[in-house]
């Protein structure tokens, strides 16, 4: 096919019976990772903040943790954005031009707001560290030291007063970005839900519930990434310590902490079962209603998603996680493949709602199927494929690896007071 | 350098008013006031379809495509026909293959072959863009690179248009796709371009039954006004409150 004949979304949609003729599927894999991972930076954001604001002290070690990850995921939650938009130079003009009935054009400024907060309670927390860490690098040779202690001072801005009431001060500021930092990521999810349920044309996403439903499961996604994260890199640092050799104190590495797996745990399971409650109420008010769109709803939901809604997002997303972690006697492991399982779930719900709304044409006489580009052939064709999304879930790892270099979130010696 | 609190606090004013005053020197308009900036037009652009008139040629599509180069061959169009057959055990048959642009020649339905004696009763729905006086993709788009005329038109600026495709996806009619050439949103706006000149849109030129009119619904003496405003008209989907001002002559409930 020659270049100009391609038509945006024809490479991956295959229509049954009658569907408009420009009726593809135009928002696809990228606008799927854009939930999600929003979903994962509000979640991280929160569950830090329940130690921050709450003062649930047995989430101190991950608090710490899942505020500098929710800071490595922020960029990512508008890169799908960027890759989606035909017109990517022009990414700007939402900020240049808002037009504010669009639940699109509050995006950058809901964003920028929130990021402003991540960073500055970020600063809060660390600025001891920062002022010690130049310090402590002042007289140790080197170039690699000098440019780090550069960077410690850039960090610093300028402000070394580490007096105990300056500290306090911080952690008071800490606490003040950390509670109102809530609403804001909140908001900043519940608006991506809101951006699908505002649209009237589409029956499936069209409901009020849609933003609190965004906004519980994103809050259990959140905690389950940080939850996963925290047992892994705690369990390769305990096993590295074993294989240096014994030399290790047995109270210094504990590895991942029970007490406070168990507490996000709890944290986890509330979420998850008001998450399911609200997408249950949404299912069963449509079939109550049954309103003209419920006959093409319920054959793509009973029918062509079946397997991926009921059994992938419910079964296997929900349930079976549900069961493991409430079983008595749960050991690391367990966990692990539970919290595995509650990401895989939080990612089929939005891969149910984003496809699954565009599933079905507009004359409810038809039926689209998107078939992900796997081998790509073209540049769009990777970006709305499955290396583009792989991409788009690698880049907060390598990002928490350069940021945790210099934002130690792990290190016990560097964890704060 | 040093600089206490006070100091601090003061520079930090005086720099806040000193960018935020330039600022203030623009107005933010609501829609109402941009509204009412604009004159009042004595145009209100409207469209009437006689579906017992349209006979599925398809040469609208072919003008239409040609008129406002969109790629021939490209599986997008502005303006298509829906073929319609109804038979007797109460199924409906729809389809339109490259928009109903070649015609409909045969009479394999999606490679069906239906029986002329099952058929209870068949017909073509020629579409468009409705020009809604509520258009939802006017208010879904973040950058306002899609806008309404105050002649009734949603027209698309492609310079400014960031391809995001919410438009695409809050219009209940599906009339909006990406233009495969210029990457940007893209739809049917009457032939703007000629209508501005009193000519009439391509597909209305072009159509030998007379299935297209174009009507001026500010015009009392508008022929075509007359019809929408004497005659019982329907339009397609009024659940969705957009206000479509595309009129039907003879739209049967099986119509999507």
């Amino acid at each position: 096919m020659s270049e100009e004949l391609i038509v945006h979304g024809i490479e991956w949609t295959v229509k049954e019976l009658f569907v408009y003729p420009n009726e593809y599927i135009y928002w696809s894999i990228q606008i799927v990772m854009y939930p999600y991972m929003t979903g994962l930076v509000a979640g991280a954001f929160v569950l830090s903040s329940l130690y921050h604001v709450f003062g649930q002290k047995e989430l101190k070690e991950i608090a710490q943790f899942s505020l500098v990850f929710s800071l490595a995921l922020l960029p990512v939650a508008a890169m799908p954005l960027l890759l989606h938009l035909q017109q990517p130079t022009r990414a700007m003009e939402p900020l240049l031009t808002p037009h504010f009935t669009s639940a699109i054009a509050a995006f950058g400024i809901v964003f920028t707001a929130y990021a402003l907060i991540v960073l500055s309670e970020i600063w809060f927390v660390y600025r001891e560290y920062f002022v010690a860490q130049v310090h402590a690098l002042k007289d140790k040779p080197g170039l690699a030291n000098a440019m780090s202690r550069l960077v410690y001072r850039v960090l610093t801005i300028g402000a070394y007063d580490v007096s105990e009431e300056a500290v306090r001060v911080d952690k008071k500021a800490a606490t003040i970005m950390a509670a109102i930092g809530i609403p804001v990521a909140c908001f900043l999810h519940g608006y991506a839900g809101f951006i699908f349920g505002s649209v009237k044309a589409n029956a499936l996403w069209m409901s009020p519930l849609m933003p609190v439903i965004f906004i519980m499961s994103a809050v259990v996604s959140g905690i389950a990434l940080c939850m996963l994260t925290y047992i892994v890199i705690m369990e390769w640092q305990a096993f590295r310590q074993r294989r240096k050799g014994g030399g290790v104190e047995a109270s210094e590495i504990k590895g991942a902490e029970k007490d406070i797996i168990n507490q996000a745990t709890r944290y986890l399971l509330g979420f998850l079962i008001a998450a399911i409650s609200l997408e249950m109420l949404d299912l069963i008010f449509r079939g109550y209603t049954a309103m003209k769109s419920w006959d093409i709803l319920r054959s793509v939901m009973y029918g062509k998603d079946f397997v991926n809604i009921f059994v992938l997002q419910y079964t296997l997303g929900n349930l079976v996680p549900f069961v493991l972690l409430m079983l008595p006697r749960r050991t690391l492991k367990r966990t692990v493949l539970a919290l595995v399982l509650v990401l895989f779930g939080v990612f089929m719900m939005r891969w149910n709602v984003v496809i699954g709304g565009q599933a079905f044409s507009l004359s409810f006489s038809g039926y689209m199927h998107y078939e992900i580009p796997v081998i790509p052939h073209s540049f769009e064709t990777f970006k709305e494929g499955v290396f583009g999304a792989l991409t788009v879930i690698a880049t907060p790892f390598v990002l928490f690896w350069i940021i945790n270099k210099f934002v130690p979130s792990l290190r016990r010696d560097a964890r704060g007071s | 350098m040093t600089c206490s609190r006070r100091d601090f606090l003061k520079e930090a004013v005086g720099g806040t008013l000193a960018s935020v005053l330039p600022i203030s020197a623009f107005t933010l308009l609501t829609t109402d006031e941009a509204k009412a900036a604009i004159a009042e037009s004595n145009i209100r652009w409207a469209f009437l379809v006689d579906t017992t008139k349209c006979v599925g040629c398809g040469l609208c599509v072919k003008a239409c495509k040609t008129e406002n180069e969109i790629p021939y061959d490209a599986a997008v169009t502005r303006t298509w026909v829906e073929r319609y057959v109804v038979t007797k055990d109460g199924q409906t048959h729809i389809d339109s293959p490259m928009g109903g642009r070649d015609g409909y020649t045969t009479d394999l339905i999606r490679d069906e072959e239906i029986d002329p004696e099952d058929i209870a009763k068949a017909f073509f729905v020629p579409k468009l863009c409705n020009q809604c006086d509520n258009p939802a993709c006017v208010q879904v788009c973040p950058v306002g690179a899609t806008y309404q005329t105050n002649d009734g038109i949603v027209l698309i600026d492609r310079d400014w248009c960031i391809g995001c495709g919410y438009c695409i996806m809050a219009c209940p009619y599906g009339v909006r796709f990406f233009h495969p050439e210029h990457k940007v949103a893209d739809k049917c706006n009457f032939c703007y371009h000629r209508i501005s000149k009193g000519m009439e849109p391509a597909c209305v030129e072009c159509c030998s039954f007379g299935a297209r009119r174009l009507a001026n619904l500010r015009d009392p003496d508008d022929p075509v006004t007359k019809i929408i405003t004497t005659e019982r008209v329907a339009v397609l989907k009024d659940e969705y409150g957009t206000k479509p001002h595309v009129f039907y002559i003879g739209l049967d409930a099986n119509v999507r």
